[in-house]
C-alpha cells in the first residue's frame, strides 16, 4: 500500500475527532419521528420507554427478561420502522414516572397510545386504567366491566400482555381472595408497585 | 441464514439499528466528498432515508442503500456549489471552485475535492470506507470495471496532484 492510499484511508481530519451529529431533533421537526425512544433507570430496573406523536406506547422492563433490540424490531412491525432514540419527546413520561416512583404523583397525565392493543384485550386495559392509586380490583371484575363476566382468563392474558405497565396499572389487579396472581416483569416488582402505592394512600 | 430468494420481503429493522451501524460510515464518506458541509449533507442524508425508509421494498443491502443516498446529497451539494458565485478573493489557482476543506489537512483532501466527481466518489468509497470494487459500483450505479477505473484514475491524478 502507497502512503498516498493509507493517508487516504484515514480520512479526513476534523476538528474534535468530527463525529456524527444526531438526528433525531431534525426527524422530529420533519414530522418523521414515528417512534423515539429512552431508557431510563428506575427502582425497578432499567426501563424502555417509547412514545409516539399520539402518546406512550410502550414501557418495557429490561431487566425482567425483556430484550432492549427485541422491544425495538417489534415496534418497528407493529407501530413504524421510523424508530429511532430520542430523549426530548420521551421527557413528560420520563418526568411522571420519577415523580410517581418518589411517590408525589398518584395519576399519569402523558396521554397513551393504545395502538398495540386491540379488541377484547384494550377494553380490559381501559377498565384497569381506571382502577384508583392504592386500590385493587380482581381479574374477575375487569372481565365483567370489560364486557366478557366470564373471560377472566382471556383477563389475565391480556394484563400479562400489557404494553405500558405501571403507567396501564395491571398490578392493581388481583386473584379473587386477594392473591397477587401473575405479573408481566415478575412478582416481586408488583408487591413494590403495590406496596409503594399502600404506603401513600394510607397515610392520615 | 437469511436467503436472497426468500419469497416475501425482510422485515424492516428499527431505523436506529441503521443509524448505529452505518452513521459514522456514512459522515467519514461525507467528510472526504463535501468537507465542513458533512454534518449538513449527514443531516440530509438521514432526513431523506428517514422519509423513504417504510417504503423501501429490499432490505438485504441497507449500507448500500444509505451509502447510495449519501452520495447522492453529495453530489447534489457539490453541483449547488458550484453555481454559487465565488468571491474574488477565494478564487483557487486551478480546479473548480470547492470549499470545505480546512487547510490542516495538508492538502491531501483539498486535492480530493478537485478530482471529477466519479473518481472523488469512488476513491472515498474505496479507501476511506475500505469498500470491495462491487460495493463502490453499486453505490455508485456503475460497472464494478468503471468503478475500478475511477479509482485508479483518481489515485493517479492525486498522485501527480497532491504534492507527497
Amino acid at each position: 500500500m502507497s502512503s498516498l492510499e493509507r493517508k487516504l484511508r484515514g480520512g479526513v481530519p476534523g476538528p474534535g475527532g468530527g463525529s456524527p451529529p444526531p438526528i433525531d431533533a431534525a426527524a422530529a421537526a420533519a414530522g418523521l419521528l414515528d417512534v423515539a425512544y429512552a431508557t431510563l433507570d428506575s427502582p425497578l430496573g432499567r426501563l424502555l420507554v417509547a412514545v409516539t406523536p399520539r402518546g406512550l406506547v410502550r414501557l418495557a422492563y429490561l431487566d425482567a427478561g425483556e430484550d432492549e433490540d427485541a422491544v425495538l424490531v417489534d415496534l418497528a412491525a407493529r407501530v413504524s420502522p421510523r424508530v429511532l432514540a430520542s430523549a426530548p419527546p420521551v421527557d413528560a413520561a420520563r418526568r411522571e414516572l420519577d415523580e410517581y416512583f418518589e411517590r408525589r404523583r398518584t395519576e399519569f397525565e402523558i396521554p397513551i397510545d393504545w395502538r398495540l392493543t386491540h379488541g377484547f384485550g384494550r377494553r380490559v386495559l381501559r377498565a384497569t386504567e381506571r382502577i384508583p392509586y392504592g386500590g385493587v380490583s380482581s381479574y374477575k371484575l375487569i372481565a365483567s366491566e370489560a364486557g366478557s363476566p366470564r373471560g377472566f382468563r382471556a383477563a389475565g392474558n391480556a394484563l400479562g400482555a400489557n404494553p405500558i405497565p405501571i403507567v396501564v396499572p395491571c398490578h392493581r389487579v388481583l386473584l379473587t381472595g386477594g392473591k397477587l396472581g401473575g405479573y408481566g416483569g415478575g412478582l416481586e416488582r408488583k408487591r413494590v408497585l403495590l406496596a409503594l402505592e399502600r404506603q401513600l394512600s394510607e397515610r392520615p | 441464514m437469511p436467503r436472497s430468494d426468500v419469497p416475501y420481503p425482510l422485515p424492516l429493522p428499527p431505523f436506529q439499528e441503521l443509524l448505529d451501524a452505518h452513521g459514522r460510515d456514512v459522515h467519514r464518506f461525507l467528510q472526504s466528498l463535501v468537507g465542513q458541509d458533512a454534518d449538513d449533507c449527514y443531516q440530509e442524508t438521514w432526513i431523506a432515508a428517514l422519509r423513504a425508509y417504510p417504503r423501501l421494498r429490499d432490505a438485504s443491502n441497507l449500507r448500500g442503500w444509505i451509502l447510495t443516498v449519501a452520495h447522492r446529497k453529495a453530489i447534489d451539494r457539490i453541483r449547488a456549489r458550484r453555481r454559487e458565485p465565488v468571491p474574488v478573493h477565494e478564487l483557487p489557482e486551478r480546479g473548480a471552485p470547492d470549499r470545505g476543506f480546512e487547510p490542516g489537512d495538508d492538502g491531501l483532501w483539498a486535492a480530493v475535492a478537485v478530482l471529477p466527481d466519479k473518481q472523488r466518489a469512488a476513491v472515498a468509497l474505496r479507501f476511506v470506507l475500505d469498500a470491495a470494487y462491487a460495493e463502490v459500483a453499486s453505490v455508485m450505479g456503475t460497472s464494478e470495471e468503471a468503478a475500478r477505473r475511477n479509482v485508479h484514475e483518481g489515485l493517479k491524478r492525486l498522485r501527480t496532484e497532491y504534492a507527497q
